[in-house]
């Protein structure tokens, strides 16, 4: 069921929020042990705040719904490890704002899923408890860095989840597991008790199986917080109105630079199926050109780390987490940082030390950042001429876990789609558009200007029909 | 831009409190190459004086009224920390002498 039928029934006395709960605990007892979508299961919360809403306790438009958070939103009380060592066992004192919403809209959070160390990666596979499965094919990654939540929607372990997005990494995996994915705008979505990892990148958005569950979703997440000084003051947009609206008249662009080189075949031909659906239900599709985008993957490996250089210096064993023990202050903050943190981390921790070192900061980072603005004057120009734009999500299907560990610039390579509405802010969601030559799932993109996500939520819902 | 070296690596794990065995150095230094060597693409655009983004939205210092309200809890924020000591983290010795 998705979560607007969960809602419905369970106002309408048609089941309970206990019944759809154990639905959902069963089949993550019959499979999450094969696929690893969670880090921690919390049945008995989620039991308890089921019979609350049961009770009438708790009411609100995600009444009943059972929800996974990825395990880098802070939750009161309960462990948020980011799957780092160096988290191991930590319980936040406070909980998240998106968190807090959800569970003011009546939601039945389940569990924590896994994910990439930190958020860094783009298959789950660095984390430190162990990688997460496709629930498709289970010898294939489910994308990353949100792997975890994108397989627990996928498996039917939960109707929604949420998760994090810096490059991709909600994106990306929706991709690959066949979920809807959706990057809100830049500040759209409080990050106050979202671990940072690149904060002027940092999203949180929703993975959902239909595109009316993540207009749902966004709507009770977004909007401004006093908690979080990036955060849009503005009231959140209307979205489930929005799903109704033709597409009679879009303007469409499909963006050449996002189809080139490294774009697999299949996943092509279904991006172009995507953009022949719009041009059948009256929209009106041309090419469009971002120039610069070919450059958002470089520039992002050097502002990402960059900023997660600086953010993760706080793990230093002093106020939380794991600590390793030495004789001096010195020593006992290198003795953890080199025992709590994966490969992973650790290579982007030095990349990003080294391009904000003397003498680098000018070829690296300062030129990154030109080339920010050169991404964001291309989207703006493009924007002139469109409403949304249209790309790939991934460059290829999800591929078999190990393909690509020991090569972390091929591993980086399955973000350059997403990247560049990282660099520019700009909101972004990936849908399911049928299957590759493998038979897993393909997503096509949809882009839109800061603050568009009414018309991007509009051609996302056509393209769902259209496979209907 | 020359290469990054084993000697470059092994700097800025120390700027990062990061011990990195001669293994890992030999590792590091060559996937580290590798990705900036892909930046090389950035770094030879000629970009002129366009100017640079740090951040996608306009910053602006936000400020909130300046009234008394609740923070976290002392006692559980002190719960979860690795070592405490008269209600403050603890730390080994900072410069190394005894205590």
């Amino acid at each position: 069921m998705t979560a607007r039928e969960i809602v419905a029934a369970v106002q309408s006395g048609e089941t309970t929020a206990t019944a759809v709960l154990d639905e959902h605990l069963a089949r993550i007892r019959e499979r999450d042990g094969e696929l690893h979508a969670f880090n921690l299961v919390t049945e008995d919360a989620a039991r308890a705040d089921a019979a609350a809403v049961d009770a009438g306790d708790r009411t609100g438009p995600l009444a009943g719904v059972p929800i996974a958070l990825k395990d880098n939103l802070c939750t009161r009380g309960v462990p948020t490890t980011c799957s780092s060592r160096i988290l191991e066992g930590w319980k936040p004192p406070y909980d998240a704002t998106v968190v807090s919403r959800l569970r003011a809209a009546g939601a039945v959070v389940v569990g924590k899923t896994n994910l990439d160390e930190f958020a860094m990666g783009s298959s789950t596979e660095n984390s430190a408890f162990g990688p997460t499965r496709n629930p498709h094919d289970p010898s294939r990654v489910p994308g990353g860095s949100s792997g975890g939540s994108a397989a627990a929607v996928a498996a039917g372990f939960a109707p929604v989840a949420l998760g994090s997005d810096t490059g991709g990494s909600i994106r990306q995996p929706a991709a690959l597991c066949g979920v809807v994915g959706v990057k809100p705008t830049y500040g759209a979505v409080s990050r106050y008790g979202l671990v940072a990892f690149a904060s002027s990148l940092d999203q949180i958005g929703p993975f959902t199986q239909t595109v009316a569950d993540a207009a749902l979703v966004l709507e009770v997440i977004a909007g401004h917080d006093p908690m979080d000084s990036t955060s849009i003051d503005r009231p959140a947009p209307s979205l489930l109105d929005a799903l109704e609206e033709s597409v009679d008249g879009l303007r469409v662009g499909v963006v050449r630079e996002l189809l080139g080189e490294g774009i697999a075949d299949d996943v092509r031909r279904r991006t172009e199926a995507a953009a022949d659906a719009l041009a059948a239900a009256g929209a009106k599709v041309e090419e469009a050109s971002v120039p610069a985008a070919i450059y958002g993957l470089s520039a992002y490996y050097l502002i990402a780390p960059a900023e997660a250089s600086s953010n993760l210096a706080r793990y230093d064993g002093v106020r939380y987490g794991v600590r390793v023990d030495g004789p001096t202050t010195g020593d006992m903050m290198e003795a953890t940082r080199t025992a709590g943190f994966g490969a992973e981390v650790k290579r982007r921790i030095m990349l990003g030390t080294y391009a904000l070192s003397a003498g680098y900061y000018d070829a690296y980072y300062g030129k990154a950042q030109q080339v920010r603005t050169l991404i964001i004057r291309d989207f703006q120009a493009a924007y002139e001429q469109f409403d949304v734009l249209l790309s790939p999500t991934s460059p290829t299907t999800a591929f078999p876990l190990g393909a690509k560990t020991e090569d972390p610039l091929a591993m980086y390579m399955n973000d350059v789609c997403t990247i560049p509405s990282n660099l520019s802010g700009d909101p972004a969601m990936s849908i399911p558009y049928g299957t590759g030559d493998d038979g897993l799932p393909v997503g096509v993109q949809v882009m839109a200007p800061a603050l568009g996500e009414q018309v991007m939520f509009r051609a996302a819902a056509a393209l769902e029909r259209s496979l209907s | 831009m020359a290469e990054i070296t084993r000697e470059d690596v092994a700097h800025v794990a120390r700027l990062a409190r990061l011990n990195v065995t001669d293994e890992e150095l030999d590792l590091f230094t060559g996937q580290l190459a590798a990705v900036l060597e892909h930046a090389r693409d950035v770094e030879a655009l000629d970009v002129g004086d366009v100017p640079p983004t740090a951040h996608p939205l306009p910053l602006k210092n936000v400020l909130r009224p300046d009234e008394v309200r609740p923070s976290l809890d002392r006692a559980e924020v002190l719960a979860v920390a690795p070592a405490v000591e008269d209600d403050r983290f603890a730390v080994p010795p900072v410069l190394g002498e005894e205590p």
